[in-house]
């Protein structure tokens, strides 16, 4: 099956059985091909919905242009309940608060859900909350338009009418549990779903009960992108199992159970390899942000700490358009009896309230932490455990932390921002050592990723702990030279950048290039050979208080 | 209002389930945390459990619930003097949630119709003697918490905005869960909890599917799997009233009362509310095992999860604070001879 068939197949369940299914997670950029999938979908312009949303709109609220006009109060419908089935463009930026008042929605059977998620940086990703609840997983990266099929757009109704009978028999749902668990998918959504799916495709074949095609597709629909061992693994069994499922099988105690493997084969042939990958790391960085992939720091500033609204109009402040008929509401009567227009709502520019919000931004701490051979002969274990001095630290504090590492030839974002320290710690312990200094890439890794936080609301700061013996280049090279010059380069552009910072050194003793790469990047420097770990974290957490 | 998922057939995840019948027994405890991975049946427990416990008996159109006319609020208008028996209230409070919706606001309706001002409740005046549900706590944005802090710890909601000054009762179950992976709670918020639980998805298979399999039955024909375990609801319900009305008889043993000090002071747990929850939490479980006092076994079995979150933490500490519970009450009480249950 092709993806483009794939996909097709995905919208035909989708429009069999929007709320038993959840919904449709539709991984895709624009372009022709999305448009020829989301048109097979028929989804009224009036259930489209977009992540700024409120919630006035969505579940339904005062109209206040209606009850302005009237002089009475008119309820206004919201989307959902009107239609069974929504489309949320940009999901991969919807916030949490929308996240999980749709996913109450889904729950509760009120609607649909397809979510297009046009995410494509990395820390983009649907909000976990949505992921777990929508059914189906599509993914048209690389997918044209004439990969799908045209004039294959069938009216389901009479599918319709069979799906309440399809019968699933036990023993197959027992497969569908079974393989579900085999695949380290340990929600109890995910068998639901696929069986939902499954008397799907059946209804759509027109069969009475699931077939064994059935069960092997709607596995392949729901599963494909939960996939993936739940626990962080040794990189090394994780990548046994990816490569080897059916060996992972043999160790179940349950050998009467018939194999699953079809269903986990069938799951694992489902997407190309690096999609897989991909999803994989989309669900770290899903598990790791708490879903909003928009950027955790948004939620405390774009809205922040809502203050009480405030007489008066400003020139760019947003109206509090029901503060400001609360202020006009008592006089209603008065103004009435005194007014010499009839009007049937008084309102007079003193009751104009403005919105106000109290912006506070989120600290954000990224950690450059060099496991490079050098680094690694010397002190890594101490610098992992200066790291963890300052996560607690950080803690207390409520800031987030996103580490990097950078060996080898490259550096690599093990953890986007986030506030857990379980995941922090689980990273950094696993983060090996050895190979070279890529000093300069992960200085740029650092200020991108400071950069595009801080677009989002963060306040970043870069810790930097490395023995400073930068010997790899940009491209890969191992040229003592020229690397050091790119990370003068890149500690010049991070300066200009304004993120604050500290540079530890954790080579055996202070280097004075590193010292100087400190002064270029306008960060404090500090030898940590004579500093004891409390110390140590104390002089950071004063030196990334800077303002 | 469609029947939730029977509470008697939830397989397994019996920590949690005893946690939430106990909070059911004494609402005093003071809520539950359930901390664990998505779809393991958390908003399914709190839902069922609500739809088990007996009806409460409320005064007719009351928004806060109240049991007795005397005790609804002036501002309410409430006229009516009869009593209705309704199913305990559970109400959702979603992320994203306006500080209007939560605390009540001005009645915009009444003030542009009637230029009156009157106070329009908020969710928490609906969850006064119910359950306050909140999925993904730990992601709850900052004001939103403080809120319920205050609310949680006085039992009583005080509004003074928009030129109102109303207060109203507010006593619920607070029920949260999360994955802690995803964000931690802040520790005032967290010390409010009474017990916390921490759920895994079963890994015994046979146990999974017999999970999908009852789902799908009930989903399938819901009035005839309802039928089929209304029975057992029935007796846990039975169990649960008899255990409420036990509750005040249940004697405390000055040793039982040395043993939750010693506990908690092992332990270094901040703060006093531990000792207190840990032997309230010990006499709803004598209430509910139907014995006479507290023994140190109804101690040991609430040990985890009155005290694993209220420990000094170790942010860094990986292995769970319910061992380190566990590891001192063995030490303290000797090694578990029979089966707690």
């Amino acid at each position: 099956m092709t993806p483009g068939e794939r996909a097709l197949v995905a919208v035909r369940l989708m429009r069999l059985d929007p709320m038993g299914l959840g919904g449709l997670w539709l991984r895709a950029r624009p372009g022709p091909a999305r448009d020829a999938v989301l048109a097979c979908l028929h989804i009224k312009r009036a259930a489209r919905i977009h992540p700024g949303m409120d919630d006035d709109a969505l579940f339904g609220g005062i109209d206040l242009a209606a009850t302005l006009g009237a002089g009475a109060l008119r309820h206004r419908a919201g989307i959902i309940g009107r239609s069974e089935t929504l489309c949320l463009a940009m999901a991969e930026r919807c916030p949490p608060g929308l996240a999980a008042r749709l996913g109450q929605a889904i729950d509760a059977g009120q609607c649909g859900l397809v979510a297009i998620d046009e995410g494509a940086e990395e820390g983009e990703a649907l909000p976990a909350a949505l992921a777990e609840r929508l059914g189906l997983f599509v993914s048209l990266d690389g997918v044209s338009r004439a990969d799908i099929p045209t004039g294959s757009v069938i009216e389901d109704g009479a599918a319709r009418e069979r799906l309440p009978a399809i019968r699933l028999d036990d023993h197959k749902l027992a497969r569908l549990t079974v393989a579900a668990a085999e695949l380290g998918i340990a929600s109890f959504r995910a068998p639901l779903l696929a069986a939902r799916a499954a008397r799907g495709l059946a209804a759509l074949e027109g069969r009475e009960a699931v077939g064994e095609a059935d069960l092997a597709l709607a596995a392949n629909l729901v599963f494909a992108h939960r996939a993936g061992p739940q626990e962080e693994p040794d990189p090394a069994e994780d990548r046994e199992e990816t490569e080897e499922p059916s060996e992972h099988s043999p160790q179940r105690p349950e050998d009467s159970l018939p194999p699953e493997d079809v269903l986990v084969e069938a799951v694992r042939a489902a997407l190309p390899a690096d999609v897989l990958s991909r999803l994989a790391a989309g669900r770290a960085v899903t598990a790791a942000s708490g879903g909003r992939g928009s950027g955790a720091a948004r939620r405390g500033n774009r809205r922040g700490r809502p203050l009480p609204a405030r007489p008066g109009r400003g020139s760019d402040a947003r109206i509090d358009i029901v503060a400001t008929l609360r202020a006009a509401a008592p006089w209603q009567t008065i103004r009435r009896r005194d007014a010499e227009s009839h009007r049937l709502v008084h309102v007079r520019p003193g009751d104009i309230r403005r919105k106000r919000f109290e912006e506070t931004s989120d600290r954000l701490v990224i950690f450059l932490v060099d496991a490079s051979g050098s680094a690694a002969a010397s002190r890594l274990a101490e610098a992992k455990g200066a790291v963890e001095l300052m996560l607690a630290e950080a803690y207390s504090r409520r800031d987030h932390v996103a580490l990097i590492g950078f060996r080898g030839e490259n550096a690599e974002l093990l953890l986007p921002p986030t506030r857990s320290l379980v995941q922090t710690k689980r990273r950094l312990a696993a983060l090996p050592g050895g190979g070279g200094t890529p000093l300069a890439a992960a200085l740029r890794a650092g200020a991108e990723l400071g950069l595009r936080q801080r677009g989002q609301g963060y306040a970043p700061s870069l810790a930097i702990l490395t023995d400073g013996r930068a010997n790899i280049t940009l491209d890969g090279r191992a040229d003592r030279q020229a690397a050091g010059e790119e990370a003068r380069q890149a500690a010049v552009l991070i300066a200009a950048s304004g993120i604050t910072g500290i540079v530890v050194d954790t080579g055996r003793r202070p280097s004075r290039e590193l010292a100087e790469l400190a002064q270029a990047m306008a960060v404090p420097y500090l030898p940590l050979p004579r500093a004891t770990a409390e110390a140590l974290s104390g002089v950071v957490s004063s030196a990334l208080a800077r303002p | 209002m469609t029947q939730p998922f029977p509470f008697s057939a939830i397989v397994g995840q019996d920590e949690m389930k005893s946690a939430m019948i106990l909070t059911a027994i004494d609402s005093g405890i003071g809520g539950v945390l359930v901390f664990g991975d998505r779809g393991t049946g958390k908003s399914t427990a709190v839902r069922a459990l609500a739809a088990l416990l007996p009806p409460i008996r409320q005064v007719e159109g009351c928004p806060v619930n109240s049991a007795r006319p005397a005790d609804c609020p002036d501002w309410a208008d409430v006229t009516s003097m009869r009593r209705v028996s309704r199913p305990t209230p559970v109400v959702d409070l979603p992320l994203g949630v306006s500080e209007d919706r939560v605390t009540g606001a001005l009645d915009i309706e009444r003030a542009l119709t009637r230029g009156e001002k009157a106070f329009e409740p908020g969710l928490l005046a609906r969850a006064n003697r119910g359950y306050l549900y909140i999925d993904e706590v730990n992601l709850l944005e900052d004001h939103i918490v403080d809120l319920l802090l205050d609310v949680a710890q006085s039992g009583e909601n005080v509004v003074e905005r928009e030129g109102l000054s109303i207060r109203h009762p507010a006593r619920f179950v607070l029920v949260g869960s999360g994955n802690p992976e995803e964000g931690e709670l802040r520790p005032q918020l967290l010390d409010r909890f009474g017990l916390s639980v921490d759920v895994a998805s079963p890994t015994d298979v046979e146990m999974r599917v017999e999970v999908i399999r009852r789902r799908i039955a009930y989903d399938n024909d819901r009035a005839a799997f309802l039928r089929h375990w209304r029975a057992e609801d029935a007796a846990l319900r039975k169990r649960i009233v008899a255990a409420r009305k036990a509750l005040p008889g249940i004697e405390t043993p000055e040793a039982a009362l040395r043993d939750c000090a010693e506990l908690c002071l092992a332990l270094g747990s901040d703060g006093l509310r531990g000792e207190l929850t840990l032997l309230r939490a010990a006499r709803a479980h004598a209430a509910w095992q139907g014995d006479a006092a507290v023994e140190r076994r109804h101690l040991r079995g609430v040990a985890a999860m009155a005290l694993r979150h209220r420990l000094r933490r170790d942010p860094m500490d990986e292995a769970g604070s319910g061992a380190r519970v566990d590891r001192v009450v063995d030490e303290m009480f000797g090694p578990l001879r029979e089966a707690a249950e």
